[in-house]
């Protein structure tokens, strides 16, 4: 596997203004003759078919939700990151770069994340050009807040919703070129193999979900816009119908997976309730602005928070981590939590959470402020719990929230299969080994607005294409190989639900590849994966036909690929015997039990290559230069 | 078993196709837990058919936070259930007791022809956005995201209208499933904005004219829509929808192929509040 990140000469500064004026260029009238195949309508699909269609492509747009307003990139809360400096305290492009890349521990490609921060800007006028209604100041300007990893406020809001107004704004775009006739959407259709034609990606056979029916498309492009995997772990933040499976697609088609082991835990989400539990609730992480996170000094302390005075508590991100208090990175967060519930001082029913408590800024600022800001989480809150936060200290518990790992590109986000290109989540590129908060919308936005319509016309002008049509054999063959997958998933007439399957897969993350990860763990996950995988092919019960709508066959083709996705993960948290961001491994800590990169060793993309049912994959590696940013031990002290 | 789980009987409508005939199927659900969400007792119930090798009952729902709008049910008779303004992925099993008997059903409307037991298209309110429900600025043409000041009420009531997930609540609960909520919130957030207004006029008629295209029917005052949203959209927005299209007609700024029938089919203008 050649992996050739394309970065452009120069310095770092200029990198992208000269790599669009050196990108070849597509004719406007010949646009319309090329057509791209986008799949998933999240921020990064949304924003790439709207201005692509805008451009005068001519654009397919698939998604397995019934409209794709419903991407998960809608339940993104707190905000999105931008270098403004609206606040004049001190930001820039070169900080925001800089806070991206330490977040991230050091292990994202400097270039890449420098044009996220050049980009930022843009995003945030673009948005409000397109209606998103941004948090306003009482002079008309838009209003900022703080978030983890950054010391100025460069955070751009819609409330506790900016997931939602932002997918939104985009969607109506993309509504607009469907109007226009440049896009086509396609939705309640799942991406189930993607063609290859001559080495080149040449298009997808989509199960029409409604129908069963499977549809192919030829095209000159295949993008991936189809989110993380934060699933594998079965409890996560993640919408149910989030998934590695076109991921998963592309790995086998000859894409590299880069980095498959950097998953973040998100610190502040609501602790599970029991057994039946289907999904966790994140709580934003904006909540940290103004709330206190603390548990009692004293172990197994069972009195309710409001009867354990102030002198009792123990403030734990304040107390290690003073400059930065309870804005630390989300690495740094859930794992003081944990040490937290660790030595048995976790609050709540379970044990399994700690306390946010607004009890300090209600005092300071009224309640009726803090509900302004975060009214529709407390209210989330409430429904869950049937607690009310503005009374009694909120309990949090990390969870599995989002995934740094994901197909590899190139500086023109272009997998290593020529024409397959991965946006948003589903690509590797911008957070390394740790997202900062607020920087996945402004990721998933900067790749489909700005990104790829720049890129793609390198590839389409500077390539020959035969012609190639959905009837084809490559696509019938295609088609074939997926029946022949589906049927022999309903053949097995087992006993255990997929979803049985997908929980037992996820204790396995969860216990052995989780916030903390040991080679002993690793070792052990390494032998029980097979083993669930071996059992759901002999056992796996699905009633229905492949021909309807059959939501069971749908939820098994996702779990059969997160348990072949699963090994690859932990097999690469093995192999980085290294801790960086949210990757930590216990036998790498410094002294003060923080997490301790190997430079020398580790400072490098793991990138995975297919090699073949049943075997072994290669790791290749791409070496990461950093010529702008020093190299430092994370310190948020 | 702890001792406050609990037992219900589910009535649920079960339906194989847009064209086959529906009923009621009555399941027995053991073993509740009180902080189980409503959709995780359908889970239970799913689990337990899908291990006799039934089909179990289609119901779409994806991130149950209440944001992606994808859930949607009758229960009790009430959209989106018991509680007020909420999805019902956000109900929970605390909401219930031992021995009760609840009925879920499907959006019943006519825009939302039903695809498998509770599972129903709405793809009609993405056509109504289609139709102009956006701002018409190319990507890369934006002035300085600071350079039009919106007073901070007029953004916040943007946000109101805008906050609407198009779970089709409003229309589900209306005697006449009509869809002027759903529109209204668009156009109301896009008129209310300095960057939406160019297109303010184009807008109101476009969408008005692709929601009567998609046989949704008339406001008639009847308030069940706000009732029942769980994002508090005001009726206010509908109020507003009727201003700017009655405003675009004065000024005549209909569509070439607008018929002026919209405006012999204008329902009331509610009261504002």
């Amino acid at each position: 596997m050649k992996l050739d990140a394309q970065i452009p000469a120069g310095p770092i500064e200029k990198k992208w203004d000269s790599h669009k004026f050196n990108v070849k260029l597509v004719n406007p009238n010949n646009k319309r003759k090329f057509d791209i195949l986008v799949v998933g309508t999240g921020l990064a699909g949304a924003s790439a078919a709207a201005s692509l269609g805008e451009l005068g492509y001519n654009v397919k747009v698939f998604c397995l939700q019934d409209t794709p307003r419903r991407a998960h990139s809608i339940a993104a809360q707190g905000g999105i990151n931008a270098a403004k400096n609206y606040t004049n305290d001190g930001d820039s492009v070169w900080r925001l770069f800089h806070d991206t890349i330490k977040g991230g521990d050091y292990r994202a490609r400097e270039a890449n994340v420098y044009r996220l921060a050049q980009i930022s800007n843009q995003i945030i006028d673009h948005c409000t050009a397109i209606g998103v209604p941004f948090g306003r100041e009482y002079g008309g300007l838009l209003s900022n807040r703080s978030f983890g990893g950054a010391q100025v406020s460069r955070t751009f809001y819609t409330r506790g919703q900016t997931g939602q107004q932002l997918l939104l704004g985009a969607y109506s775009s993309m509504m607009r070129q469907a109007a226009a006739g440049t896009v086509k959407v396609y939705p309640r259709r799942e991406m189930v193999d993607i063609i290859i034609s001559n080495g080149r990606a040449r298009g997808i056979v989509a199960r029409n979900l409604v129908t069963g029916a499977l549809e192919s498309y030829a095209g000159h492009a295949v993008l991936l816009c189809t989110g993380g995997y934060a699933n594998v772990f079965y409890l996560s933040t993640n919408a149910a119908g989030c998934n590695v499976s076109a991921a998963w697609t592309a790995y086998k088609k000859g894409a590299g997976f880069a980095n498959p082991c950097f998953t973040q835990i998100h610190p502040t989400c609501i602790p599970r309730s029991g057994e039946h539990q289907s999904k966790l609730t994140l709580m934003s992480e904006s909540l940290r602005n103004d709330g206190r996170i603390w548990v009692p000094k004293t172990k197994g302390d069972k009195r309710p928070p409001n009867q354990i005075h102030e002198e009792e508590r123990d403030y734990f991100l304040e107390r290690r981590y003073p400059a930065f208090g309870n804005l630390v990175p989300r690495d740094i967060a859930s794992r003081a939590s944990k040490s937290m519930i660790d030595e048995g001082r976790g609050v709540g029913p379970t044990g399994l959470s700690v306390y946010l408590d607004f009890r300090d800024s209600i005092k300071r600022q009224g309640e009726d402020k803090i509900r302004e800001k975060y009214g529709n989480l407390f209210d989330m809150y409430k429904q869950i719990t049937d607690e009310n936060g503005y009374k009694v200290p909120m309990r949090i518990y990390p969870a599995s929230h989002y995934t740094m790992g994901g197909l590899w590109v190139d500086y023109n986000l272009m997998t290593t299969v020529p024409g397959l290109f991965s946006l948003g989540e589903a690509n590797f590129s911008d957070h390394g080994a740790n997202r900062l908060g607020a920087s996945a919308l402004m990721q998933g936005l900067a790749d489909g607005f700005f990104v790829i319509p720049a890129t793609i016309g390198g590839y389409l002008g500077g390539s020959k294409f035969e012609p190639v049509s959905a009837t084809a054999a490559e696509f019938k063959a295609g088609e074939l190989a997926v029946k022949h997958k589906l049927s022999k998933l309903l053949e097995i007439k087992g006993k255990k639900t997929p979803t049985e399957f997908h929980r037992q897969l996820g204790n396995v993350m969860w216990n052995d590849c989780g916030m903390g990860r040991n080679e002993a763990g690793l070792k052990k996950a390494l032998k029980k994966i097979p083993e669930i995988r071996e059992e759901f092919w002999s056992n796996l019960a699905l009633p229905g036909t492949t021909m309807e709508m059959n939501q069971t066959l749908e939820k098994a083709v996702k779990v059969a690929d997160f348990l072949e996705f699963s090994e690859l993960l932990v097999k690469d948290a093995l192999e980085r015997k290294e801790s960086c961001g949210a990757h930590f491994r216990e036998e790498s800590v410094t002294t003060e039990g923080e997490a301790k990169r190997n430079d020398a060793a580790f400072s490098h993309a793991s990138v995975w290559e297919y090699t073949g049912e049943g075997k072994e994959p290669v790791l290749n590696k791409e070496p990461l230069a950093f010529e702008n940013i020093k190299m430092a031990e994370r310190n948020y002290k | 078993m702890t001792n406050n789980h609990f037992d219900v009987t589910i009535r649920v409508w079960r339906q194989n196709g847009p064209d086959e005939p529906g009923r009621m199927v009555a399941y027995k659900v053991k073993d509740i837990s009180p902080d189980m969400s409503f959709l995780e007792m359908i889970d239970v119930l799913n689990e337990d058919l899908i291990k006799k090798n039934e089909q179990p009952i289609t119901v779409e729902s994806d991130c149950r936070e209440g944001i992606c709008g994808c859930c949607g049910l009758v229960v009790n008779g009430e959209v989106h259930g018991p509680d007020e303004h909420s999805t019902v992925c956000q109900l929970h099993m605390r909401r219930f007791k031992e021995g009760d008997v609840i009925t879920v059903e499907p959006w019943r409307v006519k825009s939302f022809p039903i695809i498998k037991d509770l599972a129903v298209d709405r793809s009609a309110l993405d056509r109504i956005i289609q139709a102009g429900g956006y701002i018409s600025v190319n990507t890369g043409a934006a002035p300085d995201a600071n350079a039009i000041p919106v007073d901070k009420e007029t953004a916040e009531e943007a946000m109101d209208s805008a906050a609407c997930i198009g779970c089709g609540a409003c229309v589900a609960a209306c005697p006449n499933g009509a869809a002027m909520l759903f529109t209204g919130a668009k156009v109301s957030q896009l008129a209310l904005l300095p960057q939406g207004k160019p297109e303010r006029e184009r807008r109101a008629i476009c969408m008005l004219e692709a929601m009567d295209k998609e046989s949704f029917g008339n406001c008639s005052n009847e308030y069940e829509c706000e009732a029942v949203c769980p994002k508090e959209v005001k009726v206010s927005n509908i109020a507003r929808l009727n201003r700017e299209f009655l405003l675009a007609n004065l000024l005549g700024k209909t569509e070439p192929n607008a018929p002026a029938k919209h405006l012999i089919s204008t329902p009331d203008v509610p009261e504002e509040d």
